[in-house]
């Protein structure tokens, strides 16, 4: 063949995600559909999904998910667990065999709750139950080698590791779980190793986060979140959002429309055209949170309990597409990702470049009712 | 005994003149204010008297037919590692005279630059670069002190902004005119420098000689300064500008005072700096009212009061060994902006000695301040201005990844304007008309030229700090600030990569 014959490959990375406003939960199925079949934007060298709604018996517990390289890590972790929070149940993560995936780390989860002054010591009295969790995560994450917590909030979880991701799901045994909103990954490493603490999507609390782009803003982004207590450690550039998001939405007290301006502002020409307040507002977030500016090509899409949201990079240099039929919303790279398990949307459009769409739960959501898999063939499994 | 002095032997150039092309039209003796040409009536032929020349070029540059060319003296001292020439010559100076040695603009001795060492980042197929000719690329910056979170409330479904912010000054290039006094500069110098920041949207800085009152209508593009001489500061000056700059320190003399001879103090100057014509302008090396940090948190409080908290208050210092603890000091005693001035800062005179030997490089000052500032959790609380020794557009963005929110340009203005850094400043004889007041000397600026040129200068910067910035796939200058994972060492050892926060290029 000659050398113009050759196709080139094909780089970037997959995301897709699904929320059910009304609170109905979603077997894994659809979103493993909808991911797989946008197999071609992965190289097998990571997936990841997040579930919302998963853990109904435990849901007021923080859900700690633990890979460990061996057991002297996850005893380490253990060690420093009991010092530090009450672990009300622990198991191991269940998985089935897949071919595709080698060599996984040891998986582990425990729900857990801080421990509370007087009950035991406390190691960091005086911070409320969300920041003590945070200090957990990053100290286990920062200074024990071999072991790091993936996932920590309330109700969720992430799954995550090397390989497409619908193998990933099969080997997470994902088509057992229900929620309400899921999102998932399909990585193409680029700019680093691919390795299973790496795959997405990445976490804090009940913030995750699904990411196709490269922000070249992350020497800075990092540099910001250690002024306030966040490490990142896990070697790429996504880790920083999910602290954002903590810092900004969590800490700071910002809706999320504003922390999407923080990540995506408006340019200086068109601040300039605003009215006063709007213009003195978006000065401010300019001003303030600079160094939270995620600079660089990007599509993102961030869940939370209460809701799922997408966002493009100020210049749109990544896809992004969204879709709507009834009380479910769907978010995805390509429109093909929708359309396998959702054939007939009511409405589907592509997002501009840094305007957010932004799906909140409705009031009076119950997250116990339980819907079976959204689209009954699944074309791309 | 020598027949005649040994300096006059060892002088620093050779003066050539093409008899062939000279038309003995005496344009070399007019502009040499050192005296190095001279007119011999007799004879009706200029010659020289080489000892003078102190290598400006000036005669060099205007000879109309050419004939004229100044190049080192190639006479040398017998080769010594140790006893290197300027040694020798300063020694025979001092001989001379039992004076201290005095020079001008910033240290010249080969010491690291570590800018050059130091390369830049770009994109490669995972993140597009970006092209500033046809998408926003944006330099707009913001000095002053900002909080750690803003506080919206939601009125009729909106985000209102309820943070108060203390006062911000917003630039459009991420570069300021660095402090040059009237007096060490004449007005012709000023008058360039204060348009050009008026037409680039940026500040130039008046120095510690006062403000003239010609001057006073560029306020808003003004920094005034406030130095341990505290010439010409009055209550209508500190409210003239837009911000009051505190001058601890500047990087070409650290530790030192400043010293504008009486000869000099002129009727104008006089006025300007408010004292009387003829008195030597001696600034104190300490401020005399600041011995402590307390101490300048009074005077920072004190000028804020005097401008009724509407005016952002710098405090420069110059960049030595614990610039950062003292950094962090001067944020915590409320300053909105500090200045770190490293070595190579120029200055109209300094002795030779402070100059050379005293003070660090801006690099590594800036890198560790700007760490201990984030270590400390107070970077928000001010901006930093890295200052001395920035030659081109590459030395901006490799200070603003560092951790830099703009940089003062001295030398690199006065370049600008026709300086050739002859590093004689200090003689008040500047061939060029820029470091003098002697008004025959001074109108060789024209103050429309030099606005065009700096002008120029800065927006000739600015393209390509654009340029640079699209290349590494960021569309805003506060993605590169602070952003080390662009810049990567060349050469670098590992303490030296440690204290600047980068990695080795390859790693």
């Amino acid at each position: 063949m000659k050398s113009w014959q050759y196709q080139k490959d094909i780089s970037g990375c997959g995301l897709s995600g699904i929320i059910n406003k009304n609170g109905e939960r979603i077997t894994g199925e659809s979103i493993i559909c909808s991911i797989a079949c946008q197999h071609d934007r992965g190289n097998g060298l990571g997936g990841g999904f997040a579930a919302y709604g998963i853990y109904p018996d435990f849901k007021d517990h923080y859900a700690l998910h633990i890979m460990a390289d061996n057991l002297d890590a996850l005893h380490a972790v253990e060690g420093f667990l009991n010092q530090t929070v009450s672990v009300v149940h622990q198991e191991k993560i269940p998985t089935r065999p897949n071919k595709y995936i080698t060599d996984p780390p040891i998986l582990r989860r425990y729900f857990i709750e801080p421990v509370k002054e007087g009950d035991r010591i406390c190691r960091w009295p005086g911070l409320s139950d969300d920041d003590y969790i945070v200090r957990v995560v990053m100290n286990v994450n920062r200074d024990i080698k071999g072991a790091y917590i993936f996932s920590s909030g309330k109700n969720m979880g992430a799954f995550k590791g090397v390989g497409f991701p619908e193998d990933i799901a099969d080997f997470y045994r994902l088509d057992e779980y229900s929620g309400y909103i899921w999102t998932a990954h399909n990585r193409f490493p680029t700019n680093t190793p691919g390795w299973w603490g790496g795959a997405h999507p990445f976490t804090i609390l009940d913030w995750s986060i699904v990411h196709n782009g490269e922000i070249s803003s992350y020497g800075i982004n990092k540099r910001y979140l250690e002024m306030f207590g966040y490490h990142c450690t896990l070697l790429t550039d996504t880790e920083v959002v999910a602290y954002l998001l903590d810092l900004i939405i969590r800490r700071h007290g910002l809706p999320v429309e504003l922390a999407c301006k923080v990540f995506a502002p408006p340019f200086w020409q068109e601040i300039d055209r605003m009215d006063k307040e709007a213009k003195r507002l978006f000065t401010a977030i300019r001003m303030v949170y600079g160094s939270g500016l995620l600079n660089g090509p990007f599509a993102i899409l961030f869940a939370y309990n209460g809701g799922l949201v997408g966002l493009n990079d100020r210049v749109k240099l990544r896809p992004l597409v969204a879709a709507v039929k009834g009380d479910t919303v769907y978010m995805a790279s390509e429109e093909s990702a929708i359309r396998a398990i959702c054939p007939d949307p009511e409405k589907v459009w592509a997002p501009k470049a840094g305007e957010p769409v932004i799906v909140t739960m409705d009031k009076g959501a119950s997250t116990t009712k339980k819907q079976a898999r959204l689209s009954p063939a699944c074309a791309g499994a | 005994m020598l027949h005649q002095p040994i300096t006059k032997n060892y002088h620093d150039f050779i003066i050539e003149r093409d008899p062939e092309k000279c038309i003995q039209c005496q344009v070399c003796v007019r502009q040499c204010s050192y005296g190095a040409h001279i007119y011999n009536e007799k004879d009706e032929r200029v010659t020289e008297d080489e000892a003078r020349c102190v290598g400006c070029h000036r005669c060099e540059a205007l000879c109309p037919t050419e004939a004229l060319t100044i190049r080192r003296n190639p006479s040398e001292f017998r080769e010594n590692a140790l006893w290197a020439p300027q040694f020798i010559k300063n020694i025979y100076k001092q001989a001379d005279t039992g004076g201290v040695l005095l020079t001008g603009m910033g240290n010249p001795y080969p010491y690291p630059v570590y800018w050059d060492r130091m390369v830049l980042d770009a994109s490669q197929v995972t993140n597009p670069s970006i092209d500033p000719l046809r998408e926003p690329m944006e330099l707009r910056t913001w000095l002053g002190s900002k909080p750690d979170a803003i506080e919206v409330e939601m009125k009729k479904g909106k985000p209102n902004l309820t943070t108060q912010f203390l006062p911000q000054l917003q630039i459009n290039y991420p570069i300021l005119f660095s402090a040059m006094s009237y007096g060490s500069i004449n007005l012709n110098v000023h008058v360039g420098l204060a348009r050009a920041a008026e037409e680039l949207g940026i500040l130039y800085n008046t120095g510690e000689g006062g403000l003239h009152q010609s001057l006073y209508k560029y306020g808003e593009n003004t920094i005034v300064q406030c130095a341990s001489g505290r010439f010409g500061v009055d209550s209508k000056y500190l409210n003239a500008g837009v911000a009051i700059e505190i001058k601890i320190g500047q990087g070409a003399k650290p530790g030192i005072g400043g010293h504008l001879p009486g000869e000099k103090i002129g009727k104008e100057i006089s006025i300007t700096r408010m004292i009387p014509e003829g008195s030597d302008a001696i600034s104190p090396a300490p401020h005399h009212d600041i011995y402590s940090i307390e101490d300048l948190r009074q005077l920072i409080y004190a000028l804020k009061e005097a401008t009724d908290y509407e005016k952002p208050v710098f405090v420069k210092i110059a960049a030595v060994h614990n610039s950062a603890a003292i950094a962090s000091g001067i944020a915590r005693a409320g300053a909105d902006v500090i200045a770190i001035d490293g070595f190579r800062g120029g200055t109209g005179a300094a002795p030779t000695m402070i100059r050379d030997n005293v003070g660090i490089p801006i690099e590594l000052a800036l890198a560790s301040v700007d760490e201990r500032l984030r270590q400390e959790g107070i970077r928000n609380r001010v901006s930093l201005l890295a200052a001395g020794g920035i030659r081109c557009s590459a030395d901006v963005v490799k200070a603003i990844a560092l951790g830099a929110d703009a940089v003062y340009i001295g030398t690199a203005a006065l370049i600008a304007v026709g300086c050739t850094v002859c590093q004689r400043c200090y003689t008040g004889k500047c061939p060029w008309g820029i470091a003098t007041n002697d008004p025959y000397l001074a109108k060789r600026i024209n103050p429309d030229i030099a606005h065009r040129r700096l002008a120029n200068l800065v927006r000739a910067w600015g393209h390509e700090i654009q340029e640079m910035l699209g290349g590494m796939g960021l569309n805003a200058i506060e993605s590169l600030r602070g952003n080390r994972e662009k810049l990567r060492g060349v050469g670098l050892n590992e303490v030296e990569l440690n204290i600047l926060g980068i990695k080795h290029a390859g790693a």
